[in-house]
């Protein structure tokens, strides 16, 4: 059976990772290349690299890393931040991306999903949505939930999945960060609405938020998280011997 | 050396890294020339089976890896380059494949349960029949290690071609083999260690000069 995939997910500005704190063993945790490396020794399952430069020379740096780190590391990389038009897509695939995620630029243009599985296929453009609670529904957020766009949420993963999206990763600000758990109603509510891979986002504070996760939807494809692996609260191995104790399906 | 075939589909950064970690020479070409000179190919490939097929017309790679494989050289096919393989596709149409391996191509979504997602995306382990020798692509390998798939169709109906499965609801075709002539569903170059025993194992095989 397909395995629940585990996901690290690092922040990279300006060539380097955002929140890379504190690893035993690694002499530059904010080396991409070396806390890629990390945790590809560690059993991760894919890795997501998401550029929050603004700036071009940053751009540059994060395309440098990017290579750098898909010629030496050989497990699926997703890519996401900054992705606008097909050359955005180009620009990161042809240094070694896998996948390409888009958030705000597919909301302000939403013709890229169509166009971008076109010319690259299904199942490179993975759909990534910031989701929250307003009156009972819910809504999508730009900026990190700063900016309510009154977008229905199901209705926007149901019309990227329609035109194109293969996966979609769901990260509910109403979880995200205060480590209680990742959002399993949201999460539900999405699985009822698309037959793609979801990958849950935004709430784990613990290796048993991941086995609640996937004991409550095990249908569920993945679950992503960035600082509680960062910062060595969790380690890959340690998770997913606990995933594996609790019966869920893991590469080990 | 490994000639990759250039017909313009598909992302070969990876391909290229890890064919470089296992130290096996490679060149990404389209000229029939450097075909000929390669001990082995590679055929990889995203994408949409009856544009791919088209590239590989248009560029006159589909003769020419006919012909090279006709020699003996070893080929392996990758992902959409595996499906190239088979006498036909249904995606999108009916369009004509290689010929190389027998059987088709067809979605997976009528074909699972219900409730899976598709594509088909994430690490799952291979399972070797038991009842004809390993091949030689797998020699290195356990039973059960897992390897990277991500794919909405798959090749049906290839009999004795068979050389490895992943179970995702069904029995999904992992691996085909007839002869000098491997595909994979999976992406070897994407699936960390075991990935590369497969290249090695792959860069190994003897083929006929």
């Amino acid at each position: 059976m397909v395995t629940k995939r585990i996901v690290p997910c690092l922040d990279i500005r300006d060539g380097r990772v955002v929140k890379g704190v504190n690893f035993q063993g690694l002499q530059d945790v904010s080396d991409p290349v070396e806390l890629a490396a990390h945790y590809s020794r560690s059993g991760a399952d894919e890795l997501v690299f998401y550029d929050i430069t603004a700036s071009h020379e940053g751009r540059r740096l994060f395309t440098d890393v990017l290579a750098r780190v898909a010629s030496q590391i050989f497990i699926p990389l997703t890519v996401g931040g900054g992705i606008r038009g097909l050359d955005d897509f180009e620009r990161v695939l042809s240094c070694g991306a896998d996948k390409v995620s888009v958030n705000s630029g597919a909301i302000r243009r939403p013709e890229l999903i169509r166009e971008a599985a076109k010319r690259y296929g299904d199942q490179c453009v993975v759909l990534s949505v910031d989701a929250k609670r307003v009156d009972g529904a819910y809504h999508v957020f730009l900026n990190g939930g700063r900016i309510d766009t009154g977008m229905d949420a199901l209705d926007w993963i149901e019309r990227g999945v329609d035109s194109g999206a293969g996966e979609v990763v769901v990260n509910s600000i109403d979880t995200d960060g205060v480590k209680k758990g990742f959002d399993i109603p949201m999460l539900r509510d999405v699985s009822r609405r698309v037959r793609v891979p979801i990958v849950a986002s935004g709430g784990a504070g613990s290796a048993e938020d991941f086995v609640d996760l996937f004991r409550a939807l095990p249908g569920l494809s993945a679950g992503l998280a960035a600082s509680i692996f960062h910062f060595g609260e969790v380690t890959i191995p340690e998770l997913k011997r606990k995933l594996a104790e609790n019966g869920a399906c893991v590469r080990l | 050396m490994i000639a990759v075939v250039d017909y313009g589909v598909g992302n070969l950064f990876s391909l290229r890294s890890s064919l470089a970690a296992i130290g096996a020479e490679a060149v990404v070409t389209r000229d029939r020339g450097e075909l000929d000179r390669a001990d082995r190919i590679v055929l990889p490939g995203v994408g949409a089976f009856g544009d791919a097929a088209e590239r590989l017309r248009e560029t006159g790679m589909f003769q020419a890896v006919l012909d090279q494989a006709g020699r003996g050289k070893p080929l392996l096919g990758i992902c959409l380059g595996m499906q190239l393989l088979f006498q036909r596709s249904f995606e999108y149409g009916e369009h004509r494949g290689l010929g190389l391996i027998p059987g088709e191509v067809r979605a997976i979504r009528p074909a699972i349960p219900e409730e899976l997602d598709v594509p088909h995306m994430g690490w799952n382990a291979l399972h070797f029949p038991k009842d004809r020798p390993r091949s030689p692509l797998f020699s290195g390998l356990e039973e059960g290690e897992h390897v990277y798939f991500v794919h909405s169709y798959a090749g049906f109906a290839c009999a004795e071609s068979l050389i490895a499965t992943a179970e995702y609801g069904v029995e999904l075709t992992a691996a085909v083999q007839r002869g000098n002539v491997f595909g994979t569903q999976f992406h070897p170059e994407k699936s960390g260690e075991t990935g590369l025993k497969i290249l090695r194992a792959f860069c190994a095989l003897e083929g006929s000069p």
